[in-house]
C-alpha cells in the first residue's frame, strides 16, 4: 500500500542498480530520481488543499515514543547497540555470505531488538545524537533483518552478493526480485517476485551474460 | 600505542556555557572526530557536533581546535603531543547554538544575495566557446566546500559584528571574483562587490587563506584581482571622466 504523499528518491527508493551496488552508484540514481521525485511532490502539493489532519491523541503518542529513551531510567546505551549491530553484521553479513554465519545474524539481530526496547539516553533534545541514534536503532536493525533474510535467501552470486556456499550467478535468480514486508506484529516476512518484463527495444540492447 | 588525552570541550548553549574536560583514548591514525565521536559514544552522549563525510570534503566538522579555524577530520592527534591538552570551541564568529554547533544561516543570506551565474548568448552554431587560460582563472575557486573556516578567521566579522551586514566575507568575495574572472558570465559584478558585499572592508591579511582546507589562495588569487578589476572600474579618471560626460555607461 502507498503512502499518500510521501515521496522517496535514491537507493531508499529500490532497485535501479540492482545486485550492483558499489560505491558511488547513489549520486547519479538520486539526480535522476531525485528529480522525478521531486517534481511529482510539486505537483502532489499543488493538488492538495488544506493541511493533513492529525488526532492530538495520534500526536500524543508519536512524542511519548519519541521521549521514551529520556524517561528510561538505567537502560542501555544506544552507541554500544549500535557497535553491537555493526559488528555482527560486519562479521556475519560482509562481502562473503554463508547459510549458517547469516542463520546466526538473525539470531543476533533478535537479541538485539530486545535490547533497542530498553535504551536510555541523557541530556537535552538539541541536536542530541545519543538521542537521534535511540530514534534511528529500531529503524537500523529493521533493515539490517531485512538484508540478513534477503540474503540468506537468494541462493546464488550476483554482483555484490557473494555466497560462498552459492558461487555462481543462477539465470532464474536473475528473474527474481526478494520483496521483504513488515507483518502487522512487526515482524519482516520475505516473498519472491518476477521481475518485470524488459520493453523488447530495450532487451535487444541489454543481454545477460552466461553464468 | 593507545593513551588517554585530555580534551577541553566547549559545552553550552546560547544562554552561555563553558569548557568540560574529559580523558579519552587515542589510537594510532586517529584525528579529532574520531575522539569527539568516542567521546559521545563513552561519556557524552548528547555533545552537539555536525559532522558528515569524515573525509575532509562536505565542509560540516568546522570547529576551533586550540584556537585555530579547522576541520574536525582532518586534524590528526598525532600533530599533538600526549600530554597535550586539545580544546575543542565552536566557531568563535558565528552565534553559538549548542555545545559546537552554531548558526551559520549568515552565509547563506550572503549567498542568496550575490546574483546567480549569467551566461552570455550562444553563438550562432550552438555552442559557448571559450579559452582554457580564461576557463583556468576560476577554477582554483570552485574547490571551495563551504567549511566557512575562512569567514570564521576574517577578523572584519570576527571581531565586529556590527560589519556583518556590509560585508559578506571572504568565501562570497571569491565566489564573486570566480563570477567575475568567468569567461561566459555577462554581469558586472564589480560595482555591488564594492558597494553590497564590503569588498573594501578587506585589509588583505591573508587570515582566510591560512585556513583554508582546500588550499585556495583566496586574497592573491580572488580578493586581490578583484579589489584591481574594481578600481580598474571606480578610480579610473578616464572612465570617471567618461561617467561625467555620458560617453560611459553609469553603473
Amino acid at each position: 500500500d502507498a503512502v499518500p504523499g510521501l515521496f522517496a528518491a535514491g537507493e531508499v527508493a529500490g532497485g535501479m542498480h540492482g545486485s550492483n551496488r558499489l560505491g558511488g552508484n547513489s549520486l547519479s540514481d538520486l539526480l535522476v530520481f531525485g528529480r522525478r521525485a521531486g517534481a511529482a511532490a510539486t505537483e502532489h502539493a499543488g493538488r492538495r488543499a488544506g493541511r493533513v489532519e492529525l488526532s492530538d491523541d495520534v500526536l500524543a503518542d508519536a512524542a511519548r515514543a519519541a521521549l521514551a529513551p529520556f524517561e528510561r531510567e538505567g537502560g542501555e546505551n544506544p552507541y554500544a547497540v549500535q557497535h553491537d549491530l555493526q559488528q555482527t553484521m560486519h562479521d556475519l553479513v560482509g562481502i562473503i555470505r554463508t547459510a549458517p554465519e547469516m542463520q546466526q545474524a538473525l539470531d543476533r539481530i533478535a537479541a538485539l531488538k530486545e535490547r533497542v526496547a530498553n535504551l536510555s539516553v541523557e541530556g537535552h533534545r538539541q541536536y542530541n545524537p545519543g538521542w537521534h541514534l535511540a530514534l534511528d536503532l529500531p529503524h537500523m536493525l529493521t533493515v539490517s533483518e531485512c538484508i540478513a533474510r534477503a540474503a540468506l535467501e537468494r541462493q546464488e552470486s550476483r554482483g555484490g552478493h557473494t555466497r560462498d556456499d552459492f558461487p555462481t550467478a543462477e539465470a532464474e535468480w536473475g528473474m527474481t526480485n526478494v520483496i521483504c514486508s513488515r507483518t502487522p506484529d512487526g515482524a519482516v516476512t520475505l516473498t519472491r517476485q518476477p521481475l518485470p518484463q524488459m520493453p523488447p527495444e530495450l532487451a535487444e540492447i541489454f543481454e545477460e551474460a552466461p553464468a | 600505542m593507545s593513551y588517554g588525552a585530555t580534551f577541553r570541550v566547549w559545552r553550552g548553549d546560547a544562554a552561555g556555557g563553558d569548557l568540560q574536560t574529559f580523558t579519552v583514548e587515542v589510537n594510532e591514525g586517529e584525528v579529532v572526530l574520531d575522539i569527539i565521536h568516542r567521546l559521545q559514544a563513552t561519556q557524552a552522549g548528547d555533545l552537539a557536533v555536525r559532522w558528515n563525510c569524515k573525509a575532509g570534503k562536505c565542509g560540516s566538522c568546522s570547529a576551533e581546535i586550540n584556537g585555530r579555524p579547522r576541520l574536525m577530520c582532518l586534524t590528526r592527534m598525532s600533530t599533538f603531543g600526549e600530554d597535550e591538552a586539545v580544546t575543542v570551541t565552536p566557531l568563535r564568529t558565528f552565534p553559538v547554538i549548542r555545545d559546537l554547533v552554531t548558526d551559520v544561516s549568515y552565509n547563506y543570506e550572503k549567498a542568496a544575495q550575490i546574483p546567480a551565474f549569467t551566461p552570455r548568448p550562444r553563438e550562432k552554431d550552438g555552442s559557448h566557446r571559450m579559452q582554457q587560460v580564461d576557463v583556468e582563472r576560476s577554477q582554483e575557486f570552485r574547490k571551495c566546500i563551504e567549511c566557512f573556516l575562512c569567514q570564521d578567521a576574517c577578523h572584519v566579522i570576527r571581531d565586529h559584528e556590527e560589519n556583518k551586514k556590509a560585508f559578506a566575507g571572504p568565501r562570497f568575495l571569491i565566489r564573486l571574483a570566480e563570477l567575475d574572472m568567468h569567461p561566459l558570465d555577462a554581469r558586472d559584478r564589480r560595482e555591488a562587490a564594492q558597494k553590497e558585499f564590503g569588498l573594501g572592508y578587506c585589509n588583505i591579511t591573508k587570515c582566510c587563506s591560512e585556513v583554508c582546507p582546500e588550499g585556495i589562495h583566496l586574497t592573491d588569487n580572488g580578493i586581490i584581482p578583484l579589489k584591481e578589476r574594481v578600481v580598474d572600474r571606480r578610480y579610473d579618471p578616464l572612465t570617471w571622466l567618461g561617467s561625467k560626460i555620458g560617453r560611459r555607461p553609469r553603473q
